[in-house]
């Protein structure tokens, strides 16, 4: 960081950004169509380069709690439209957690059943909130991660035919989410962006926003910040059951950053000490590739999707751990 | 020497080692070096054609080759080489 952007004095002194163009705040029928709309907010306290603006889109801000809720509206939007929903039907998705409390949440509001298939590690503060909005919990083996929620959810729908999966990872409503909503809203608050970074995890962010951004502009690039797997979520018997989400197009991408738990946790206390901002574990990571990013760029705008907040990280002690003594530990949790 | 770190699902055929030590100035270079004392991992690792299996994963120093000169990215000195599947993940 540089010290000329330490105080308030010189924040003061910065021109103010673009005004923004996209509807915040408002008023609406129902929680449901509060989804989105979410501010963009500069963080120069934490941005290495004084001749790049570092803008983070605070998805926290979401009626859940995270940029998933966007996802699960247009998930159950797109059921509703195909006509796949019965009477009987059970909604059901393998998600570790934010899918879920987002798909829980409107289904509560909309009268369906949920029913959401989690590695069985994931952490308390997710399986509470899936709980008290009616979700039903089915538990996949923790060593497997994601990779074992997506074959179990899958196994489960070819049983019982009640089990309708919206199916996030293979879904184009998942990306036709970020590309009419997200980055909408990105095009109107910071039409000068130059790059974009967010997590990897089913695609469907970098994907959507980046199919849109890239019509606004075709030089923008995309960037994947991407977690380094602890040794315990590895529990594959062969590359072959390896894992690339359907909606995944790696060549619409320009780089992917390999970031490990205890960069990501570092970066994220960071971002909470010198902005005040508190968020979730992949969002530190997020925070890594795009300072990373701005380094290397001479000058331009960055814009860092941080897709939740930390609430749901407080039992894992992510901001009070001694990170250099638990590293191994750190590292091997499942946070994203 | 350039480390490479070899995730669980293909330590069975590289002597159940974490790391392996290798020499080479590229990616390449460096994978066939570790090819040569573990040859049991190149059916993994490289489809027939010679290119990098869709499901593996190779970063130096935290990334992905595929985005910088696949495997004519350098590599040297300090340099670490991670090997991993392709997983799933998303919440």
């Amino acid at each position: 960081m540089t010290g000329r952007r330490s105080g308030p004095e010189t924040d003061a002194l910065r021109p103010h950004a673009h005004g923004g163009n996209a509807r915040h705040g408002g008023r609406f029928p129902s929680i449901v169509d509060a989804i989105g709309f979410t501010p963009l907010v500069e963080v120069p306290r934490v941005c290495p380069n004084p001749n790049v603006r570092l803008y983070v889109k605070l998805e926290f801000m979401n009626p859940t709690g995270s940029v998933k809720d966007r996802v699960a509206k247009y998930l159950i939007e797109d059921l509703e439209s195909s006509g796949r929903l019965r009477p009987d039907s059970i909604i059901i998705e393998p998600t570790s957690g934010n899918t879920g409390i987002g798909l829980a949440m409107i289904a509560r509001r909309k009268g369906y059943r949920v029913a959401v298939v989690v590695p069985e590690n994931v952490t308390m503060e997710r399986r509470q909130l899936l709980a008290l909005f009616g979700a039903e919990v089915i538990d996949s083996p923790g060593h497997l991660g994601s990779n074992g929620a997506v074959a179990l959810a899958k196994h489960l729908v070819a049983k019982d035919p009640r089990f309708v999966m919206p199916y996030q990872y293979g879904n184009d409503a998942n990306p036709r989410a970020h590309e009419e909503t997200t980055a909408e809203e990105i095009i109107a608050d910071c039409p000068e962006v130059d790059a974009f970074v967010a997590g990897l995890g089913t695609g469907g962010t970098l994907m959507g926003v980046g199919r849109r951004l890239r019509r606004h502009n075709p030089d923008v690039r995309i960037f994947a910040a991407e977690p380094l797997p602890g040794e315990t979520v590895q529990g594959l018997r062969s590359l072959d059951e390896g894992f690339i989400p359907e909606i995944f197009d790696p060549g619409l991408i320009d780089g992917k950053f390999l970031v490990s738990n205890t960069e990501a946790i570092e970066s994220l206390r960071e971002l909470t000490e010198k902005e005040g901002i508190f968020a979730g574990v992949s969002c530190g990571a997020v925070m890594v590739a795009a300072k990373q990013l701005a380094r290397e760029m001479e000058h331009g705008t960055i814009v860092a999707l941080l897709a939740d907040g930390g609430w749901k990280y407080l039992s894992e002690d992510i901001w009070t751990r001694d990170l250099e003594a638990d590293e191994e530990v750190v590292d091997s949790l499942n946070l994203w | 020497m350039t480390a490479v770190r070899i995730p669980p699902v293909l330590r069975q055929q590289a002597g159940n080692q974490k790391k392996v030590e290798v020499t080479g100035s590229t990616v390449g270079e460096a994978l066939e070096s570790l090819l040569g004392t573990y040859p049991g991992l190149r059916e993994q690792i490289f489809t027939a054609d010679g290119s990098l299996n869709r499901f593996v994963n190779v970063y130096v120093n935290g990334r992905d080759v595929r985005y910088e000169q696949e495997l004519a990215t350098p590599v040297g000195g300090s340099d670490e080489v991670i090997l991993l599947p392709a997983m799933a993940g998303g919440r």
